[in-house]
Formats: C-alpha cells, structure tokens, sequence
C-alpha cells in the first residue's frame, strides 16, 4: 500500500455514486437535478480518497474496503487547528 | 481511547480537506506530542470538499468540511449522523455508547431507551408492550 512515488497531483475518484437505475429516471421530471445525500438509516456513499496511513506512508483509502466492519467516519475542520 | 474502538470492532477513519502530506506532518509534529505513538488511525483527504458535500458536511464559504461523525454498520448503512460547527469538539464517550447500542440492537433484536449503557434494561417491542414501557423502564 505504501508508495515510494508520490508526485505533487494525485487524482482521486471522490465520491463514488452509482448510477441511478433507469427507471428513476424515467419518472423523474426533465430538468431535474437528482442529488444524492448521505442519510441515516440509507446505504453510506461510497468514496475514494488519498490518505495518510500512520506506519505505512500514503495510500489511496475507498470506503467500501471496510464494508463489513462499523466504521466510524469523523470529518473535521482542519489540521492544526485547535479543537 | 483508541484501544476502546478496537474492542468493538470499529475502524475509525478521519477526514479533512488537508492534503495527505500535510496530515503526516500533523501527525508528526503535534498529534504525536498528545497521543503516545500519534493517532493510529487513517487520515484522509478531502480536497474539493467533494466528499464532504455528499456527506452534507462541507461548508463552502469556508472551504473546509465541519465536525460531521457517522457511524456505518456491517451492511454499510449509515445508523448515526451528528454534525457541529467547528469550534465544539465531540464527545468520544457518546459515540461509543451509540455504537455498543447499535451493536446490542444487531444482534439481540432488542431497543435501548434514552441513555441506555450496557447491561441496563432493554426494550422489545411487540404488541404486549405497548402502554407499558412505563411498567418495565424507569428513567
């Protein structure tokens, strides 16, 4: 998982939705913009995302390799910040 | 309080919209002088906000994503949600008692009231009980 090479840029995939099935479409109204929102007691979105891995170095990290555990999932404002 | 995740199984993942290598020399020149050996866990990130706005948890006039915490289960459903603007910390000893009740919840089939800590009186719902919590659950 480590890499040696890390250069400057490193494109990740973000969020990963999937597709919405063709039959959402097809009643949804023309124009309209389907978002797609993290919601309790929904299936969590998936994501890929570059990552720092105490005693590893960098990886990229995709959420669905945990499916199967609980996961605890923390977003924070900033590092060095002071909270 | 790392070591109180990994008893129940949990893998705990942090995220910002810091740079990978910016969260390395966090690590190493700050988290590692306030926790012994540094925190152990992930640190990901999040430029873009991308994540963070599916997540609802990215303030865009602010560029950074907010103290958003969600807790997933087993089957990857979302069961928890808290969101606090930044300058209140969380609360690690809640998060754990959600979880141990999540987990009681999974495997038993049972309901845990307000407040509810292992080993105290659990719910299970079903027709005989209704209109009579009071008789079994006392806060």
């Amino acid at each position: 998982m480590t890499e040696l090479k890390d250069g400057c840029v490193k494109p990740t995939r973000g969020p990963i939705v999937a597709p919405q099935p063709d039959t959402a479409t097809a009643t949804s109204h023309p124009g309209e913009v389907r978002s797609v929102r993290a919601q309790v007691g929904k299936e969590a979105l998936d994501f890929e995302a570059t990552a720092f891995l105490p005693g590893k170095g960098f990886g990229p990290v995709r959420l669905s390799e945990y499916k199967g555990d609980w996961i605890v999932l923390c977003f924070y404002p900033g590092d060095f910040t002071f909270v | 309080m790392h070591k109180e995740f990994e008893k129940l199984g949990v893998t705990v993942l942090a995220m910002s919209t810091d740079s990978r290598f910016v969260h390395k020399i966090w690590q190493e020149q700050e988290l590692s002088k306030m926790v012994d050996g540094g925190v152990p866990f992930p640190m990901l990130s999040d430029g873009g906000g991308r994540i963070g706005q599916v997540y609802g948890v990215y303030d865009e006039e602010a560029g950074v994503d907010i103290r958003g915490r969600f807790i997933i289960d087993p089957d990857f459903v979302i069961r928890a949600a808290e969101s606090l603007t930044p300058e209140v910390g969380r609360n690690p000893a809640e998060l754990l008692r959600q979880i141990k009740a999540f987990q009681h919840v999974r495997a038993t089939g049972e309901v845990t009231p307000s407040g509810w800590e292992p080993n105290e009186v659990t719910l299970t719902p079903g027709p005989d009980l209704v209109g009579r919590v009071w008789e079994v659950w006392k806060p």
